[in-house]
């Protein structure tokens, strides 16, 4: 964990107009997070467009789009890259429900009962 | 009595009580986008051949607001840092830029659904379908009957299918289309708002409408403690600052949440 990081422990406000020194630093790296972002989301766009030959590509494209974007948020907009362990905890639980709620979905796909009528 | 750990960390946690609390709210938050993610999943795997929407989404509008949600994430992300470097003139301004973005997210979304709300599928008797926007309704409903008009702006096609992908539809022709009571099949009493794109068109405007209206009432919670703390709560500030600005960074954790969840919901329900 990232000790001057913001988030790190409680989050102690400097005295009225001091200047935390760290902060500038922190914000010009939220802003490079923010160009980050518009850039993805016009990639994202732009790669919807592109024949890639099947659409399964397409969604493949996309969905990775997405995840690089929400990591860039999760990362540094909510502070994850340097937290708490309590926080990773609760985080590492919610990862294997949703992964098991997804597993779930896929299971079911190959679990039909006899005389199922598939379109 | 004060509340304790609101503003330094409990020793066992390493975080102050809210952050705790907030994370553990967040998890719940991510089962239930989760759920109904997979339920899109399995509806869009379960659907027949040719019969998956492409292409009904405004994909420039949709691109407009994802743009509004990443700038107000940003806004929100600089609010709490000017808290944490004691400048709250600048936390003011960029929570008011946070309000008025989340203000216009949830204009944007109006407007789409409006547009849907307002598109009809009609289905005629000689068999095929008659597919767009309302322009005037005259039907009326006297005496178990109707009778009068509707005028739509759009295009007549033969099977059903020409309308769900959209992308190999684009050069249809739109133009006024008159169409009397007598013509729409199973017309009833209920009306013919049945016919529209609303939830209960078929599974993908279900699916749509639960998931961007549970995403939109996300916003506007969020946009309501934004405010409240832009607002009243910011006495707080000149009392304890270090506890305002642990309120400030809790409600950010939260918008950048409904941030995150648009992320995926943009292109899984516009582009792919």
């Amino acid at each position: 964990m990232n000790p001057s990081h913001p988030a790190s422990g409680s989050a102690a406000a400097p005295a009225h107009g001091a200047v935390d020194p760290h902060f500038s630093h922190h914000v010009r790296r939220y802003l490079y997070v923010f160009y980050a972002l518009l850039f993805g989301t016009l990639i994202t766009v732009g790669a919807s467009f592109i024949p890639w030959g099947n659409r399964e590509v397409n969604i493949a494209v996309a969905l990775a789009i997405a995840i690089a974007k929400a990591s860039l948020v999760g990362g540094y907009f909510m502070h994850l890259i340097s937290e708490r362990k309590m926080v990773y905890t609760i985080l590492a639980f919610t990862a294997f429900f949703f992964i098991g709620l997804m597993f779930l979905i896929l299971w079911s796909f190959g679990d039909f009962p006899r005389f199922t009528v598939k379109h | 009595m004060d509340i304790p750990y609101t503003v330094e960390a409990r020793p066992d946690t390493g975080l102050y009580n809210a952050k705790v609390g907030i994370w553990l709210f967040l998890a719940s938050e991510v089962m239930l986008f989760g759920a109904l993610f997979s339920s899109y999943i399995l509806l869009r795997v379960g659907a027949r051949e040719g019969y998956w929407p492409h292409g009904w989404l405004n994909v420039p509008v949709g691109t407009a607001n994802t743009i509004v949600l990443i700038t107000s994430s940003i806004t929100t992300v600089m609010a709490w840092a000017s808290c944490k470097m004691g400048q709250f003139g600048k936390f003011k301004f960029y929570h008011a830029c946070t309000l008025c973005l989340a203000l216009t997210f949830v204009g944007i979304k109006s407007y789409e659904y409006h547009d849907k709300f307002t598109h009809y599928e009609l289905p005629l008797i000689d068999g095929k379908f008659a597919d767009g926007h309302l322009v005037e309704n005259k039907l009326r409903y006297e005496n178990k009957a109707w009778s009068g008009y509707i005028v739509l702006k759009g295009h007549k096609v033969e099977d059903r299918r020409e309308l769900y992908d959209l992308h190999t539809h684009k050069d249809a022709k739109h133009e006024e289309m008159k169409i009397e009571a007598a013509q729409i099949k199973g017309l009833d009493a209920s009306g013919v708002w049945r016919f529209s794109y609303g939830p209960w068109h078929n599974t993908y405007t279900a699916i749509y409408f639960t998931l961007t209206g549970l995403h939109a009432l996300h916003v506007i919670g969020g946009a309501i403690v934004i405010g409240f703390l832009w607002g009243p709560l910011a006495r707080l500030w000149q009392r304890d600052p270090e506890r305002f600005t642990n309120r400030i960074e809790i409600s950010g954790l939260f918008w950048h949440f409904v941030d995150l969840v648009w992320i995926f919901l943009f292109p899984v329900l516009y582009l792919l």
